[in-house]
């Protein structure tokens, strides 16, 4: 009888233990693992420049495309703001100028991100919702 | 000719319409059995006949997409008449319809082999399972009927259609939804059979024996269909990755999960008649995953190449759906769940029962982290407007310490016996095996110049359950050999994920025509284009020599393709596969440039890790296999 009630007791606590461990474990990377969204206006209204990873959205602007051997460079705009982003790394198919675009990197200022990523989408009809939502609808 | 087709989409609707019909029959005839206490025996018959009808439906839908009936909207929207035969057929579950089709097709199948399997069976159970299988059955029918209609007819009748994807015209799409779909839906007979079981109260030995058939079924599905859409994802999609933490992957590995602890803990039911309750929890957890993965997926709530077309209505009537099952089946445990009798004083610590409750509280473990992973940004989405995303760190930083636990328990956990193990052993050799793990782990990273310690760790802690269950292989009495299988599959799977990850390397440059570059004692040598024609795309071959530091040429040609309908641009990727090692080169164009941007990887073991999750499979299926005629 005694046993049974140890052996419960243990089982119980340690449940309790596990979930609140896992639970304490979870909310603490999701503080710091967590990648916000932002559009070129956003990042101009920033009150300070984290050193979080983030992903802007917008439109690649016509004519920006600057490619050299190792890096290309191009402009992201949601119309009324834009950022001028740095890349060296792998391109997906539909990425061109007039092109909605999401780029995951490191902010440098207000006006320079340094991506380390370009998001693939996988058909020209599709948009990212970050991407349509950032052009307001447009 | 117009007319023939006319009649084709008649036939498949009308046969959808007979096909509800009997469905409802079905229905109300398990009812009236399962009050009477008999088994009506036309019941056998109209489900053949449900069967009949969607297979009737559903291979007009595939003729339709054969002789490419623009009038159909569904072919309209996904075909067009330049397609290769094999993806205008396999273009017909490569749709938010056709695969809703197909579903229900899989859905009735699997009834109709119920009823033929389960002959042995009491009657009220058999009965009972009916029941909730029918209710989802019928569910899907007015789900295809009302929202998804596959036979809708457009007047006047384009010429031509719209196309597939690209990216989806490939043999390993052809083949990955089936597959996941015998898995979600094999899930989906175990929950019904649960819930006949809670209420008959049959939650038992005999229960699980037979139960564990239908788990193993569709386990070997779900495991075969996740590997082959990474599979596809490697190959097709250009990056080289075969994991990427995305939403859509997440909701295949969550039942995924949850089905591997319920079949670890229905052993424990069969043998100790133990952990009833969980498993009747996990059976409608396993379920609910599957089909919260599919309201995830369909409802265009998570974006990808599985989001067809985005139709709210949709998405609300799946969740009603779900909300319905999921309510309708705590409803039933709550209600009909007899209390086990309290045989808590049988356990011992160190018995089998326990090592299969910690794996279950480790799985368990990591089904939160993904799940809590992949809902969080679209409830903070929903409530706060925030867009944010979790990628692979917080993925691997709350798995990868509890995986070294968890691979450390693996390694002894099988040899417990049941209900107390006296002698435990302090064998030499096991210590042995350890400390040779730990030392080639921390060799490897010291070889490499690299240092984590986490990783070591966990290196050290795969390569130990590999050595491991390599020994049981050659111990005197081989027993389990599925389980041997299975769990060296797993071992093996990480152990190649781990070393994948570490020995990768890459480089990413954009270059010209002519161009070389170097890279690891590598040169790699842009040397031409080419232009090719086919039937429904034009490619634009690169030309690629790699020459290595043993002065080996290889000649790599990736491609561009730019597919008339729709027009898409797609990079097929050329990888040289080897035992160990494959060699994978893509490039893309960037639009009004001369530059290509070209990617050059070497990533070892890939091979294996396909391999291995082949592997993980025969274990399962070859204990399937006992079941079914080792009797």
């Amino acid at each position: 009888m005694v046993k049974k009630v140890k052996l419960r007791i243990v089982f119980l606590l340690s449940l309790i233990l596990s979930i609140v461990l896992s639970v304490y474990l979870i909310l603490k990377a999701l503080e710091k693992d967590v990648v916000y969204f932002l559009s070129p206006s956003d990042v101009k209204n920033l009150e300070k420049i984290a050193s979080k990873k983030v992903r802007v959205g917008g439109m690649v602007k016509d004519k920006s495309i600057d490619i050299n051997s190792d890096r290309i460079n191009f402009v992201v705009t949601d119309f009324k703001n834009e950022i001028n982003v740095s890349y060296s790394g792998s391109v997906p198919n539909l990425f061109s100028e007039n092109k909605g675009v999401v780029v995951e990197g490191f902010l440098q200022d207000r006006n320079y991100l340094k991506a380390v990523k370009i998001l693939a989408k996988h058909d020209e009809n599709y948009m990212p919702p970050e991407v349509k939502e950032a052009l307001g609808g447009k | 000719m117009e007319e023939n087709k006319l009649i084709v989409n008649y036939i498949g609707f009308y046969s959808l319409v007979l096909g509800l019909f009997s469905s409802i029959l079905i229905f109300v005839l398990s009812i009236r059995s399962y009050i009477l206490k008999i088994l009506d025996k036309r019941i056998f018959s109209v489900s053949f006949l449900q069967l009949f009808f969607v297979l009737t439906s559903f291979t007009s839908l595939i003729i339709c997409f054969l002789i490419s009936d623009f009038g159909n909207e569904t072919v309209f929207n996904n075909s067009h008449s330049n397609k290769p035969i094999f993806y205008k057929i396999s273009g017909t579950w490569g749709n938010h319809e056709g695969s809703l089709l197909l579903w229900l097709l899989v859905l009735t199948l699997f009834l109709f082999l119920f009823i033929l399997k389960s002959k042995n069976e009491l009657k009220s159970y058999r009965c009972l399972t009916l029941v909730f299988q029918q209710i989802i059955i019928i569910g899907f029918f007015l789900f295809v009927l009302i929202t998804s209609n596959p036979f809708n007819y457009l007047f006047p009748v384009p010429l031509e259609g719209l196309g597939l994807n690209p990216i989806l015209q490939d043999p390993a799409l052809a083949i990955h939804p089936p597959i996941l779909y015998l898995g979600y839906v094999g899930s989906s007979l175990i929950f019904s059979a649960t819930l006949a079981a809670v209420i008959e109260n049959y939650v038992s030995k005999e229960w699980a024996k037979n139960i564990k058939i239908w788990i193993l079924i569709s386990w070997i599905f779900l495991t075969l269909g996740i590997a082959l859409g990474s599979i596809w994802a490697y190959y097709e999609l250009g990056w080289g990755g075969f994991w990427f933490w995305d939403p859509v992957e997440n909701v295949s590995l969550m039942p995924w999960i949850c089905l591997t602890a319920l079949l670890h803990c229905i052993l424990v039911l069969e043998k100790r008649d133990l952990l009833k309750s969980w498993a009747v929890i996990l059976s409608i957890g396993t379920f609910t995953l599957s089909m919260c993965g599919t309201f995830l997926v369909r409802s265009g709530i998570l974006n990808s190449v599985h989001t067809f077309a985005n139709d709210p209505s949709r998405g609300i009537f799946i969740l009603s759906f779900l909300f319905f099952l999921i309510l309708m089946s705590l409803a039933i445990f709550f209600i009909f769940f007899k209390e086990e009798k309290k045989n808590y004083h049988k356990i011992y610590f160190l018995s089998k029962e326990v090592s299969i409750i910690i794996n279950n509280w480790f799985l368990m473990y990591f089904l939160s982290v993904v799940l809590i992973g992949t809902l969080y940004p679209i409830f903070l989405e929903v409530i706060i407007d925030h867009k944010i995303s979790v990628g692979p760190p917080f993925y691997n930083k709350l798995i990868i310490p509890f995986l070294i636990l968890f691979l450390i328990f693996m390694s002894f956990a099988p040899g417990v016996k049941w209900i107390r193990e006296n002698n435990i052993k302090k064998e030499f050799k096991l210590l042995i095996l350890f400390i040779i793990s730990l030392l080639t782990s921390f060799f490897i990273y010291d070889l490499l110049g690299k240092k984590s310690l986490i990783n070591t760790v966990l290196l050290s802690a795969s390569l130990y359950l590999f050595l491991i269950t390599i020994k049981d292989f050659f111990s005197k009495e081989l027993l389990n050999l599925p389980q041997k299988i299975s769990h060296l599959g797993f071992s093996m799977l990480i152990l190649s994920i781990i070393l994948n990850s570490i020995l990768s390397n890459e480089i990413t440059i954009n270059l010209k025509v002519g161009e070389k570059f170097s890279f690891k004692n590598e040169n790699i040598y842009f040397e031409s284009l080419q232009n090719e024609k086919n039937k429904n795309y034009q490619a634009v071959v690169g030309i690629f020599k790699i020459e290595d530091e043993k002065k080996n040429i290889y000649q790599f040609q990736p491609e561009l393709r730019i597919y008339d309908q729709p027009e898409i641009i797609t990079s097929e990727a050329d990888i040289k596969m080897s035992l160990f090692t494959d060699k994978f080169l893509v490039m893309n164009k960037i639009k009004g440039n001369e530059y290509f941007n070209v990617r050059y990887q070497i990533k070892p073991f890939m091979l294996w890790i396909w391999v291995s999750s082949l592997l993980l499979t025969v274990g399962a299926f070859l204990s399937l296999y006992r079941r079914l005629y080792e009797k």
